[in-house]
């Protein structure tokens, strides 16, 4: 990758529980690794308890606002395809969504369809659907590590200007030595898809 | 966490070693407080949690644990409390930390201004967290800068995690030199935004040793003397604004072109500015102030009246914007300078703008303060703002699969008709009952007003006469174990003294859940926490049960039967949190 990137914005959207405040301590740690510079933003206490999450990592040359702003954002990353609606206020026409094929229900209202949400989301800028949680589980039992997939795939595919090695190295240090075995395993999947 | 002890200065080039002076490292806001207070060698910590505030005790908690920081850590049962204690500690001489989120400063104000007058003799500092726009607050989009005028206490505010740590090393040298303690003012995108931190040299520590030295005239607020003391702080705050206005952490970032425009900011808003600027492709000079109390007057009439020193002649500013979040504190006071400089001789024609362009509810946001500059400079920023023909979808937090309040809500549910009983919240995670599927929440307000508020509700919807019965308006409040251990046990006391018959359900799960899990003084590290039965029974209320609510018949049956009573009943609700250690439910 080219050091003279300006600046690189990502927003990742999902809910609460599904892992995003790992993934953005990766990939900080991945543009540090690079030589960048970084800053993020996350939220915690109620605001995580399950509901809608965003996480916001901007790296680059020169980085100010923590904040990725309305309709700058270069990647957004949709954990969860419903939630992925909620990055078009970060989105241009230029911007990619990746996300993962898959839909948590929101009890006692009508969801929307994988259909409704693509349809939309094409629009604006480019989709790329990955059936991330499907393979993980298919794979290993379980979708936990549907994100590092994402992202490990982002960086194998250059949709994130970060080389896969930083990420590896990036994954090394932030997951607890526990399920470390299992994320390296994943960071594999993501490189044969 | 191992890496925010790092201190060995290591050989260039080993990536992973275990080298640290001048290594940069990614920090969050609260962990960089943390390093701060760290290499100024903090002997005395503590806290009560609270979002955004919180990682500061988890993270002492944990080097306290590991017994990698020697001095002494604890959560405190309540902020106020949590200063009392570091108040003890700096007058006993050791160098203090108290941690806190903005509506705990409100608890602990009673301590704070008294301890401003007195002054320090350990130097202290005092962190409150903001959280504009309350992703984490349910009572009140507070502003906490007013408390600086209030307690007249020295307040700066860092706008990012390196700042976060330089700040904090600040804030001790300032109490240390004038003995007076020092705010730090967050703001959830400070304390939760991560970048690397340069690390600089970590004291050799040793386990602390205070000495209360006897000081009445120092230590004892009672007047005469304290008007004396309050004029000692006056003249005191006049010396720390003579520090405020040489310090490099008020600094001007001036622009290579100067229009007559400028801007003052502070906090995390200065960085949306830079990066406005430099979205609009702009180079206005911009004071950024890192003092927030008291403010470096001089400093801002300088900038005012030339703002590009380096640039050679003086040229005054005709307009100036001020970019800050929430309540125009800053504002005020640079329109009061401007406004009162014909005094001496000074009338700027100067045009001020701020809350007319930056709004004043909500945080702020990098797009929005680039519209507000370039509405101020005569530029044009446009969106394009996608228009969706269907609404995105709002997903509320919810109750953790598992979460044991789903048997009390439903439980209670069962009991009563929710539509003729008035449901009492408080803070904690239960107050997810204001929101679907529960809709067991009538009014919310503060820490432990539950109680408070049922007490007063009864009073007024039972005339005094029909007392001895049960009421007509029947009232049940939920509140957690840890919030009534900080403010719930004033209230009921008041219940039982001033005789009204609400139904409160303790929700006891063993812990702080909604802020990370901390212990508490009923469920603290070590067996045998105090039992809130046995508190409960000392208050002189006599309608006591605890039942886990899995027995949903009991608890059923226990609530029908205590809504009757004429005087207040407590059912304690013990059930752990799903990620509570067995050893501590």
């Amino acid at each position: 990758m080219p050091k003279n990137l300006e600046k690189f914005n990502i927003v990742i959207v999902g809910t609460g529980g599904q892992g995003l405040i790992t993934l953005l301590q990766i990939i900080a740690e991945a543009a540090l690794f690079e030589g960048y510079e970084v800053r993020t933003s996350e939220l915690h206490g109620l605001s995580q308890r399950g509901g809608s999450v965003e996480v916001h990592i901007r790296f680059g040359q020169k980085i100010y606002s923590p904040l990725v702003s309305q309709e700058k954002a270069d990647l957004i990353l949709g954990l969860e395809m419903q939630e992925a609606l909620r990055g078009i206020y970060f989105a241009n026409q230029k911007t990619k969504f990746l996300l993962n094929k898959q839909i948590i229900l929101i009890p006692l209202v009508k969801n929307l369809t994988e259909t409704e949400i693509l349809k939309n989301l094409k629009k604006i800028g480019k989709v790329i659907l990955i059936p991330a949680a499907e393979t993980c589980q298919k794979e290993f039992n379980t979708n936990v590590v549907a994100g590092i997939y994402l992202i490990s795939l982002a960086s194998f595919k250059n949709l994130i200007p970060l080389k896969p090695n930083s990420i590896s190295r990036a994954i090394k240090k932030i997951i607890p030595e526990k399920y470390l075995e299992l994320n390296l395993k994943t960071f594999k999947l993501a490189k044969v898809y | 966490m191992e890496e925010i002890l790092l201190n060995k200065p290591g050989p260039e080039g080993k990536p992973t070693a275990s080298y640290g002076v001048n290594k940069k490292i990614i920090l969050l806001g609260n962990e960089a407080i943390v390093r701060g207070a760290l290499e100024s060698g903090v002997q005395f910590v503590s806290t009560y949690p609270g979002t955004p505030a919180s990682e500061i005790g988890d993270t002492f908690f944990k080097l306290s644990q590991s017994g990698k920081y020697k001095g002494h850590f604890e959560f405190s049962t309540n902020e106020k409390v949590a200063l009392e204690a570091g108040i003890g500690a700096s007058f006993s001489g050791l160098k203090t930390l108290v941690a806190m989120k903005n509506f705990g400063t409100n608890v602990a104000l009673d301590a704070l201004i008294p301890f401003v007058y007195t002054g320090t003799k350990g130097p202290t500092v005092i962190i409150s967290a903001d959280d504009p726009s309350c992703h984490s607050s349910a009572q009140s989009e507070e502003n906490t800068r007013g408390i600086s005028y209030l307690a007249h206490i020295p307040t700066l505010e860092p706008s990012d995690s390196q700042e976060c740590k330089d700040f904090v090393k600040l804030a001790f040298k300032i109490s240390e030199k004038f003995k007076i303690p020092v705010m730090i003012r967050t703001t959830t995108r400070v304390a939760h935004q991560r970048m690397p931190v340069k690390l600089e040299r970590l004291p050799k520590t040793a386990i602390p040793k205070g000495k209360f030295v006897k000081e009445p005239k120092r230590f004892v607020t009672m007047p005469p003397r304290v008007l004396e003391m309050k004029k000692e702080l006056l003249e005191k705050i006049e010396k720390v604004k003579q520090f405020s206005e040489k310090s490099k952490i008020n600094q001007i970032c001036t622009g290579r072109t100067c229009v007559n425009s400028g801007i003052i900011t502070s906090g995390v808003a200065f960085l949306y500015v830079m990066e406005a600027l430099r979205e609009l492709n702009l180079s206005l000079p911009v004071l950024k102030l890192g003092f927030f109390y008291p403010l470096p007057e001089e400093k801002i009439k300088n900038f005012i009246k030339n703002p590009a020193p380096a640039s050679g002649a003086g040229r005054g500013l005709k307009k100036v914007l001020i970019v800050e979040e929430l309540e125009p504190y800053l504002e005020k006071e640079i329109e009061r300078l401007v406004y009162t400089g014909w005094r001496e001789g000074w009338s700027p024609k100067l045009q001020i703008f701020g809350k007319s362009l930056i709004p004043e509810v909500g945080e702020l946001k990098p797009e929005i303060v680039s519209s507000a500059i370039a509405k101020f400079t005569n530029k044009k920023y446009k969106f394009a703002n996608f228009n969706l023909k269907f609404p995105i979808l709002k997903r509320s937090p919810q109750l953790c699969p598992g979460c044991p309040y789903w048997l009390v809500f439903g439980a209670v549910k069962k009991a009563v008709d929710p539509k003729k009983v008035i449901f009492g919240g408080d803070i904690g995670c239960y107050m997810l009952a204001g929101l679907p599927p529960h809709f067991l929440q009538d009014y919310l307000s503060c820490m432990g007003s539950s109680i408070g508020i049922a007490h007063g509700i009864k009073k007024a919807t039972s005339p005094a006469s029909a007392i001895a019965s049960a009421g007509k308006q029947k009232l049940i409040t939920f509140i957690g174990d840890s919030t009534f251990f900080h403010a719930g046990i004033p209230a009921l006391i008041n219940t039982v003294f001033n005789q009204s018959n609400p139904l409160i359900i303790v929700m006891d799960n063993r812990t702080t859940a909604m802020t990370g899990h901390q212990p508490h003084p009923g469920a603290p590290l070590v067996p045998n926490g105090i039992k809130i039965e046995e508190i409960v029974r000392a208050c002189g209320v006599k309608n006591i049960k605890i039942i886990d609510p899995i027995n949903q018949e009991e608890f059923i049956r226990a609530v029908k039967k205590f809504l009757e009573k004429s005087e207040v009943s407590v059912i304690i609700a013990t059930h752990p949190c799903i990620f509570v250690a067995p050893k501590n439910a």
